[in-house]
């Protein structure tokens, strides 16, 4: 007979075959089992952190730096509860996140018993699928069917829920063998008569434009190599949404920067006039059209997307190609080398009056400001932080609000698996324990989170993960002591009634970061802030950086609510500049 | 045009709704009804009528039918989004006006009232393959099955002869001919 494991052996046997070697994770009374057997894995690494949204948060930053699947442990009720935001911010921003949760024994469930919760009916509309194990011997098949599910296809979160005597329980286990044909749920489905016609769309346009996601980083690192190649021997334009940037190097004179609510003129109104949009790997979200009704009225769309549902959900197009990102830009590479091996050169002169149109856009400058030599501008702090880390192989991950949108606007990413940010959900709180999972994941790498003061309070206990693991994640703080993005919408649309957007308390940044026993840092002038930003690069310890910036600036230039991409507010000095103070605010 | 004060987009035109009826072939395993009925709840969309019941035990297969209404756009994300959820193995749209396809429902009537009441009852059903379940001196329950809009009307004009109490089904959905649904 073979070997008996108990259930909690076969989690760590299923992690081991799997090959994970991370996870992040809180004990609790309907773990123990597992927290038990950890000592006897050596090849998995746990990462205690000091609360199960850092967990989920840390494991997307692993997952989406490193394109393998993050792992999280937590235990049943509570547990399970606090990484809800954590799944449904993954589930929105397709990261394959495994999370592994106890619940009290089967003879409990249902009679509300002590930390006992209905994890999988509150996890099923937030993962892409959960598992109650109620024996044993499903343990390991569901495990290994949960790695499949959350990695292929359009990636995303799955949930394994695990009773306590579950966990005791033994059963005998077989090595897993990956299967080659994986999840048959969402696949390629494309086919040649398909590329032909986008191909042919490409040779008619004479304003064609790719508008490239997070398909494209979620598809591999070879997927942006390709999309490189093809936008290159095209010679069009390319935009990016928030999760897309770095699939396309960001200081390219090809990339006309991020578009949608804060994008730049150029890719809005290219979007707009454009004749023909290629979308790769992003979803038409409502960040991204602006008014739907109006949106690029005159053109052709083409999308790619791996998930058939993405398809005419918000927009109607002309031409899906449900597909892997990488295949379907591989089969449009090979077609037009074969059939168009001069298309680069034969559609020049086409575009060039599209390419005319756009330099002019791209001459009213949208992203820039007015600088100030009294105070620090965050648009200031992003642009030094960036020509300071450029050279080196930085990630960047980010909270949520004003400081995120400079953050992509004024960072420039030129490789895949760089950027982390929470884009579907918009999660407060998510790049301090994010930028954990990077630096877990890229020992030897710079990592910063761009934060704000008020998102980076939401899960800040985790500076104590990063001190107790010697992590040296920089927290570079954006401090204007308002929810920023929360006060600009109050001026442009409730009439600057600051309703409890202002923090009035907020703690000594660097005695915080003292207190957690790592480094604290201030700037508070533009003049010192090159030279503090350089002590922070060269501190091998966590960080805490608080750079104080003005207090009122707002984020620009902006689509306003209820407006297509061609009526975009410009910033304050196009406003000055062109006397249109009073009309951009009725705009809104 | 009113001063959208909002971070939001306005609401664009609505479009014409349809009524459909989707069959969904699913692993009859835990949650699989929540799943499916939660999609419908969490994104919005209409359920008129519910039918579900394991068709094949062996293969544990449940088969659900699920009417509802929606623009033509709406109908096509229920489709998708329903083919994403991993125990649904294959989904059926069909419309309600579709010929090729039967839709039943089914309707058990208590009727208390005098003879002449029950049998004038027993008579406007007649048409919908009326049974006789159960009879007293006083009473009777009384099965049809038809469409939804015979017994809506059925229950409607039974009120008089002595209609108190009304149980039905979901509609149930079957291709006509020797073709199934792949």
């Amino acid at each position: 007979m073979s070997k008996l494991y108990s259930g909690a052996e076969i989690v760590f046997k299923c992690l081991e075959d799997q090959g994970v070697d991370t996870i992040f994770g809180y004990p609790g009374g309907a773990v123990l089992p597992i927290y038990d057997e950890l000592k006897n894995f050596s090849s998995v690494k746990h990462y205690l952190v000091r609360h199960e949204q850092g967990a989920g948060h840390a494991a997307e930053g692993y997952a989406r730096s490193s394109g393998k699947p993050g792992v999280a442990l937590v235990t049943s009720g509570p547990g399970a509860t606090n990484i809800v935001t954590a799944l449904t911010d993954a589930y929105m921003d397709s990261v394959p996140i495994v999370c592994i949760s106890g619940q009290v024994p089967t003879h409990l469930i249902g009679t509300d018993a002590f930390q006992e919760a209905d994890t999988t009916g509150i996890t099923r509309p937030c993962t892409k699928h959960n598992w109650l194990v109620k024996d044993v011997k499903n343990l390991a098949k569901v495990i290994h069917r949960a790695f499949e599910v959350a990695t292929t296809g359009r990636p995303g979160p799955v949930l394994i829920d695990i009773p306590k005597d579950v966990q005791f329980q033994k059963t005998s286990y077989t090595k897993y063998k990956k299967q080659k044909k994986l999840n048959g749920k969402t696949k390629n489905n494309f086919n040649q008569a398909e590329i032909d016609e986008l191909i042919k769309l490409m040779s008619n346009s004479s304003k064609p434009i790719f508008y490239t996601g997070g398909g494209v980083i979620n598809s591999g690192p070879k997927a942006s190599t390709l999309l490189r190649e093809l936008v290159y021997a095209t010679g069009f334009p390319i935009t990016s949404t928030l999760q897309g940037l770095g699939a396309f190097p960001g200081n390219d004179n090809q990339f006309i920067g991020m578009l949608g609510m804060h994008g730049t003129y150029e890719a809005n109104n290219a979007m707009h006039d454009c004749d023909l949009m290629i979308n790769v790997g992003a979803r038409f979200d409502d960040r991204i059209t602006g008014k739907i009704d109006e949106f690029s009225p005159k053109s052709k769309k083409v999308h790619i997307d791996i998930d058939p549902s993405s398809i005419n959900k918000n927009v109607k197009v002309d031409l899906p190609i449900v597909g892997d990102v990488n295949d379907v830009i591989n089969a449009i590479l090979k077609t037009i080398k074969k059939k168009k091996p001069n298309f680069g050169k034969s559609n020049k002169q086409k575009i060039s009056k599209w390419w005319e149109k756009i330099e002019k856009w791209r001459s009213v400058r949208s992203l820039d400001y007015i600088n100030s030599e009294e105070t620090i501008k965050p648009q200031y702090a992003v642009q030094r932080l960036y020509e300071l880390t450029k050279d080196k192989d930085t990630f960047i991950t980010t909270e949520v609000g004003q400081h995120q949108m400079w953050a992509a606007q004024h960072y420039k990413f030129d490789k895949p698996n760089r950027w982390m940010t929470s884009g579907g959900l918009g999660t407060m709180g998510y790049g301090l324990p994010a930028a954990i999972g990077v630096q877990v994941a890229h020992p030897s790498k710079l990592v910063v989170d761009i934060a704000g003061e008020a998102s980076v309070l939401m899960t800040m206990q985790e500076m104590s993960t990063a001190v107790q693991y010697s992590l040296p994640i920089k927290i570079f703080i954006l401090n204007n002591e308002y929810m920023g993005m929360v006060r600009q919408w109050q001026e442009l649309l409730h009439d600057k009634n600051y309703s409890e957007s202002y923090t009035a308390a907020l703690p000594d940044f660097v005695k915080l970061a003292e207190a957690y026993g790592c480094v604290g840092i201030r700037a508070s002038t533009p003049e010192e802030l090159d030279d503090k930003i350089i002590e922070m690069l060269n501190t091998e310890r966590p960080v805490i950086f608080d750079c104080r910036v003005d207090k009122i600036e707002n984020c620009f230039p902006m689509i306003p609510s209820g407006k297509p991409h061609n009526q975009m507010l410009l910033g304050p000095k196009d406003q000055k500049d062109n006397k249109i103070t009073g009309k951009g605010k009725t705009l809104v | 045009m009113a001063k959208a004060k909002s971070a939001y987009s306005i609401p664009g035109k609505k479009g014409k709704l349809d009524t459909h009826i989707i069959v969904v072939w699913v692993d009859n395993e835990a949650g699989v009804l929540a799943r499916v009925v939660g999609l419908f709840s969490g994104r919005g969309y209409n359920i008129e009528s519910l039918a579900v019941a394991e068709v094949d035990p062996k293969l544990n297969i449940s088969r659900i039918t699920i009417v509802t209404t929606g623009t033509p756009q709406v109908i096509e994300q229920i489709k998708l989004q329903l083919k994403k959820l991993i125990p649904v193995h294959k989904v059926a749209d069909f419309m309600r006006n579709d010929k090729k396809v039967i839709f039943k429902e089914m309707a058990l009537f208590k009727v208390v009232g005098n003879n002449s009441k029950r049998k004038k009852a027993l008579n406007a059903c007649k048409k919908y393959n009326a049974i006789i379940l159960d009879k007293t001196n006083k009473s009777c329950v009384i099965q049809i099955t038809a469409m939804r809009r015979e017994i809506d009307l059925m229950a409607k004009n039974l009120k008089r002869l002595g209609l108190v109490s009304l149980s039905r089904t979901g509609a149930v959905a079957m291709t006509r001919g020797a073709d199934t649904f792949r």
